[in-house]
């Protein structure tokens, strides 16, 4: 019962304030015919103002009107009536939405518009939309307004915000109303010292850039405004740097990808294998045809097709190094040159093959949707995919390390890597040890194919790219050691990274490989070396 | 100076089939069941460039243990110098009639020559560079190499990433040598039309010529006392320390030896196949220039020859007849010899050769590596 | 002892590989013209000592210091082998695709520059030592074998013949008689001896056999460090060696 009153009560005391906002609203209206029917300077004028008045006047109507007036379908008879233009040729009335039936071609004329109602059209656009009632549509408004900055926005915005419940619609805001206020002449200079400092808060490219273009405002707010852009310089610094760091991560965690298996065949084993890069591209074409596959027969789980993919490259690119290994490389331990040789050769009947099979072309995979797009964090921009990447890489890592530790095969493995007569004696069966060995090194080579065929392009060519940076990678960070090619890898990524931005892609590569040749040169195993007697023979 | 049965008969061949091709080509005429085709003046030239750059890839792999991934760099850097020589040649004749700027630059925009280029129209200037460029790259390179006592597999990646960086170097446009098309056009080469059937008969036996020379030399550097260090330092490097030598030096010097070699090679390659691209810096290329080595007989010079000749000469008919099958062919190639023919073709013929090598005892690369700390 | 007479001289030598000390505070002195055995089990670091003493390893602190004033440690291998010191390895060394008669013209003493080796022709003199040393081997009817053809044995001598062309002050010799026949044992102790009258000699060696029929000074190192040292019949009643040896 109290609610009902309470209701009521509202109701009366709204009233004359919704008649005093329907007065403005027949303005508005009137005044935005003006210039179909006459064009001056003053028409022009007066629709401007319409917009403006229409704008802030929170009209249901208005969005759709400033829209049809911004695409030219607004149209105004001789007693000033508006009217939309539909699609379909017919009309309806602007004020009601209604049809309107009676009205042809011949009754109305457009509503013409010059470059200032342009203007006023686009930011009451903007202001508009910061009513709509999904969050994501105020944020583009907010920003809209930001962009234009205009002080007429001010009221709209004004209100919003006192509407407005979403925190990051609110920021945003509350910064274009930062931005607007200090655009507009009539401000006081302790609301423009608390707009910098709001923007100064903001803190990115855009608050710098509109902070650098303000003019005329007073000493004390010009200071801050100065002072707030060094303050932005910085930040912006910082992000960029961070950003840097990012993309090395990224950048390294796929060359670790590529490198892991390599530190497993080339670090553990001492097996130089040229064709590890394709085993890397093989992986990639499982994804292919594991995609192919899900495709055509079992569509609802094709966003998971990277899922089925891991497991079956790992299996794939591992059977075929437990091939290779049984048919070419064992004939070869101790002979690391012609290792080098008869690996290389290998690639090239590989790369050949995948030639013949698939074509030269590159083929496409796709990126399902889950790993596509970017999230913002401060400054930073983390794309999905670029994120997985790492994160693939910690668990290839991980399980790898762990397989190693943990398992009797990891055991027998290493007892045959380091004593291999003694490992024989106690009844280990070297042979399908290297087998297995170095099948793991190839499959982890083809699960690093998956990701990769994620950022690059899958084509036999693929594997190519990456022999050098691995091989590089594995000895760089010392042979023989995963936490040294994990710390080899991320260097290089973030080395990389740091110096593109001042040398160009192409010469940070080559300042890059030239660095490291000097370094192997000065520390010929690696950043970490084993010590010891074995060293030494 | 004796010279054994081989060596004349090497000689014997490349001398006198040089000389025998451009004779037929010249003296004879087109219809003639005797003339050879210019085609195969050019394809003879580039084969014998091919066997001066197996030659000097031997001279470090078989003699001094150093498997060169990176040679075809130095092949490459010899054949830009002479294709800037060639470059400055074309003069007014280019497509833009610049006098003084190649056609790519006035391309790119540019105004003036580079410093670099400065010199290369005077052919003397050119030779000198051809032996200069490899010659002081192989040095730097080689004595940061071989004084951290960097060898085995991890030195060849090195090399392999040597010529990966010129690669990407070269393609860049604003490096100044043509970036992607690399040179060509060329016009004459000391007067003479590098088109014209004399000039690549020429060629041919002027190749042939500093094949031979090239023999000579290395053969006299393998047989020497030097070449007894150099071989007693590729099986047991550790054990000439020992005794006092340094086999850092005598690597440096027949590495630096090598690596003008094969830009000699290359300098007489780009006149003959009329251009020079960045791709010839690609490490696919050297590796293939160890397979020629390895199919003749490592450590034999006239196996390096014989190689690079019968792979090349395979190669040309290969890809004439069945393309695709190429890379399979050469892959199995690879693989063939490593595994079945270790002392190449030579080591069919040899009953006992006293410099042949050794089955390698060395132990795995990584015998250091026993250990994954995890 | 007057520093004047020793010739090579360890002082508080410690290698360690890893955590693992191979040599602990090792001190030892060896006096010019002497010949000392150093005996010791497995992993006792008697290699580790040839090592350090030839360059290959760099001790972590310690002084090595030969003929009373060149400090060891700064200098690489082929600067000390250009000293005067020579090595024979543990397991036969030598170049094996060349010649009996080119493995000992390469250690003849000499010119090793690669300038000098381009051009170097052999020289009567050179030939007359080589056959000299082709003698005491008594390999000069193998100097055209290639050294990768010969018996363990021979290689074991031509190793030694390599070490006298390089005419040294100081042979290191590592298991001389290792895979040896009695009777070849006992000629090697003949030539060791004979080497000795001109010049300094160190023999690591197991078989205690050998030792005894050297009847030199002996040092038995144990964990990096010198455990006893005197006459073989001295260290073979020392208390400490037989625990070391026989087990506690």
């Amino acid at each position: 019962m109290h609610r009902l009153i309470a209701l009521l009560l509202l109701l009366v005391l709204a009233l004359p304030a919704s008649q005093a906002r329907a007065d403005a609203v027949d303005d508005a209206y009137e005044a935005l015919s003006a210039s179909a029917l006459t064009i001056s300077p003053a028409s022009f004028e007066s629709v401007r103002q319409g917009v403006e008045q229409l704008a802030a006047s929170g009209d249901p109507r208005a969005a759709a009107v400033i829209g049809a007036l911004h695409d030219g379908l607004l149209y105004a008879r001789e007693d000033n009536a508006l009217f939309i233009q539909q699609p379909d040729g017919t009309y309806v009335d602007a004020r009601t939405g209604a049809p309107a039936a009676d009205v042809t071609d011949d009754d109305v004329h457009t509503v013409r518009v010059n470059n200032a109602v342009r203007s006023a059209i686009d930011a009451a656009l903007g202001s508009l939309q910061l009513f709509a009632p999904d969050a994501p549509t105020r944020l583009q408004a907010a920003s809209a307004v930001f962009t234009s900055h205009d002080p007429a926005a001010l009221p709209a915005l004004d209100k919003a915000l006192v509407k407005e419940t979403d925190s990051g619609v609110r920021r945003r805001m509350e910064q274009a109303r930062a931005a607007a206020l200090l655009s507009s002449s009539d401000a006081s200079e302790t609301d423009r010292l608390a707009a910098v400092a709001t923007l100064r808060a903001r803190g990115d490219i855009d608050a710098r850039g509109f902070l650098g273009s303000l003019s005329g405002q007073p000493p004390a707010v010009a200071a801050a405004a100065a002072t707030a852009i060094i303050a932005i310089d910085r930040q912006l610094e910082l992000w960029s740097l961070l950003q840097s760091v990012y993309y090395g991560l990224s950048l390294g965690s796929v060359l670790l990808l590529a490198a892991a298996g390599l530190a497993i065949t080339f670090g553990v084993m001492g097996v130089i294998n040229m064709a590890h890069g394709e085993m890397v591209m093989i992986g990639a074409y499982v994804t292919f045809m594991v995609q192919q596959f899900m495709h055509a027969y079992l569509p609802g789980l094709y966003p998971a097709s990277l899922l089925f993919a891991v497991p079956l490259a790992f299996l794939v690119s591992g059977a075929i190094g437990v091939v290779i290994e049984r048919s070419l490389i064992r004939w070869l331990y101790g002979r690391p040159l012609e290792t080098l040789l008869a690996t290389w050769g290998l690639s090239l009947v590989l790369q050949q093959a995948v030639r013949s099979i698939f074509g030269a072309n590159n083929r496409d995979v796709d990126t399902p949707a889950w790993m596509s797009g970017a999230t913002q964090l401060g400054g930073l921009t983390l794309t999905w995919n670029r994120m997985y990447i790492i994160l693939f890489a910690i668990i290839v890592l991980a399980a790898l390390m762990a397989a190693l530790r943990f398992t009797s095969l990891g055991l027998r493995m290493r007892a045959v890597t380091q004593n291999r007569r003694m490992a024989a004696a106690m009844g280990i069966r070297t042979p399908w040890i290297d087998a297995l060995t170095f099948g793991l090194g190839s499959g982890v080579a083809g699960m690093a194919g998956v990701a990769l065929s994620q950022i690059d392009n899958v084509s036999p060519n693929l594997g190519q790219g990456y022999i050098i940076d691995s091989f590089m990678v594995v000895v760089f960070g010392g042979v023989g050691n995963l936490w040294g090619t994990t710390l080899g890898a991320l260097t290089l990524g973030i080395v990389n990274k740091f110096l593109e931005p001042v040398a160009g892609a192409v010469l940070a590569k080559i300042v890059v490989l030239v660095l490291l040749i000097m370094f192997i040169q000065r520390r010929p195993r690696g950043m970490f070396p084993l010590k010891g007697r074995a060293v030494e023979t | 100076m004796t010279l054994e049965r081989s060596t004349y008969l090497t000689l014997l061949l490349v001398l006198g089939g040089a000389l025998a091709l451009a004779v037929l080509n010249q003296a004879t005429d087109a219809g003639s069941a005797l003339h050879v085709p210019t085609y195969v003046i050019a394809l003879a030239g580039k084969y014998l460039c091919f066997a001066m750059l197996a030659l000097a890839v031997d001279l470090v792999w078989g003699f001094a243990g150093i498997l060169s991934l990176g040679h075809a760099a130095f092949f490459a850097l010899g054949g830009y110098a002479m294709g800037m020589y060639l470059m400055r040649q074309i003069g007014t004749r280019g497509v833009y009639g610049n006098a003084m700027l190649p056609d790519f630059m006035v391309f790119l925009g540019w105004h003036e020559l580079p410093w670099y280029w400065h010199g290369f129209e005077w052919f003397g200037f050119a030779l000198l560079m051809v032996v200069l460029v490899p010659g002081v790259l192989a040095l730097v390179f080689g004595y940061l190499a071989f004084r951290s006592r960097v060898t085995g597999v991890y030195l060849s990646i090195m090399t392999q990433a040597l010529t990966y960086a010129l690669l990407l170097a070269f393609f860049r446009n604003d490096m100044g040598f043509g970036g992607n098309n690399g040179l060509t056009d060329f016009k004459d080469i000391l007067g003479f039309n590098v088109q014209a059937d004399f000039t690549r008969s020429a060629l041919l036996v002027v190749s042939a010529l500093f094949l031979c020379g090239q023999f000579l030399l290395a053969r006299f550097v393998v047989q020497s006392r030097f070449g007894k260090v150099l071989i007693a330092v590729r099986d047991t490097e550790s054990r000439t320390r020992f005794l006092g030598y340094r086999p850092e030096s005598y690597k440096l010097v027949v590495w630096v030896l090598s690596a003008v070699m094969a830009g000699i090679g290359g300098a007489l390659y780009v006149p003959q196949v009329g251009i020079i691209n960045p791709s010839e810096f690609s490490p696919a290329n050297s590796i293939e220039a160890v397979i020629w080595v390895a199919v003749g007989g490592r450590g034999t010079l006239v196996g390096a020859i014989l190689g690079a000749v019968l792979v090349n000469f395979g190669k040309t008919w290969f890809t004439g007849a069945l393309p695709e099958l190429w890379l399979y062919a050469l892959g199995a190639l690879f693989i063939f010899v490593t595994l079945f023919l270790p002392r190449g073709v030579m080591g069919l013929f040899a009953r006992r050769r006293k410099l042949a090598p050794e089955p390698e005892v060395e132990t795995p690369a990584t015998a250091a590596a026993h250990e994954v700390t995890g | 002892m007057n520093v004047g007479d020793t010739l090579l001289y360890l002082d508080g030598v410690t290698v360690t590989f890893d955590g693992f000390r191979a040599l602990n505070a090792l001190s030892l002195y060896l006096e010019k013209g002497e010949m000392r055995a150093v005996i010791g089990p497995n992993g006792a670091g008697k290699t580790t000592m040839m090592d350090v003493i030839t360059g290959k390893t760099r001790p972590d602190t310690g002084r090595v210091v030969f003929d009373a004033h060149t400090d060891l440690t700064r200098m690489d291998e082929p600067a000390i082998a250009a000293l005067g010191i020579g090595r024979k390895f543990q397991k036969p060394t030598v170049f094996e695709p060349h010649t009996v008669w080119d493995n000992l013209l390469l250690a003849l003493a000499g010119d090793r520059r690669p300038t000098f080796s381009l051009w170097a022709r052999e020289t009567p003199a050179e030939r007359e030592r080589i056959e000299e040393i082709l003698v005491t081997t008594r390999l000069t009817e193998a100097r055209q074998r290639r050294a990768g053809d010969l018996s363990h044995g021979q290689k074991q001598w031509l190793e030694i013949g390599m070490l006298l062309a390089q005419e040294p002050q100081l042979l290191l010799v590592d298991e001389p008689v290792a895979g040896m026949t009695d009777a070849e044992t006992e000629q090697t102790a003949e030539l060791l001896r004979e080497i000795n009258r001109t010049r300094s000699v160190v023999v690591v060696e197991h078989d205690m056999a050998f030792v005894r029929a050297l009847d030199v000074k002996v040092t038995v190192l144990h964990e990096g460090a010198v455990l006893s040292e005197g006459s073989i019949d001295h260290v073979s009643e020392d208390p400490r060696v037989i625990e070391v040896y026989l087990g506690r």
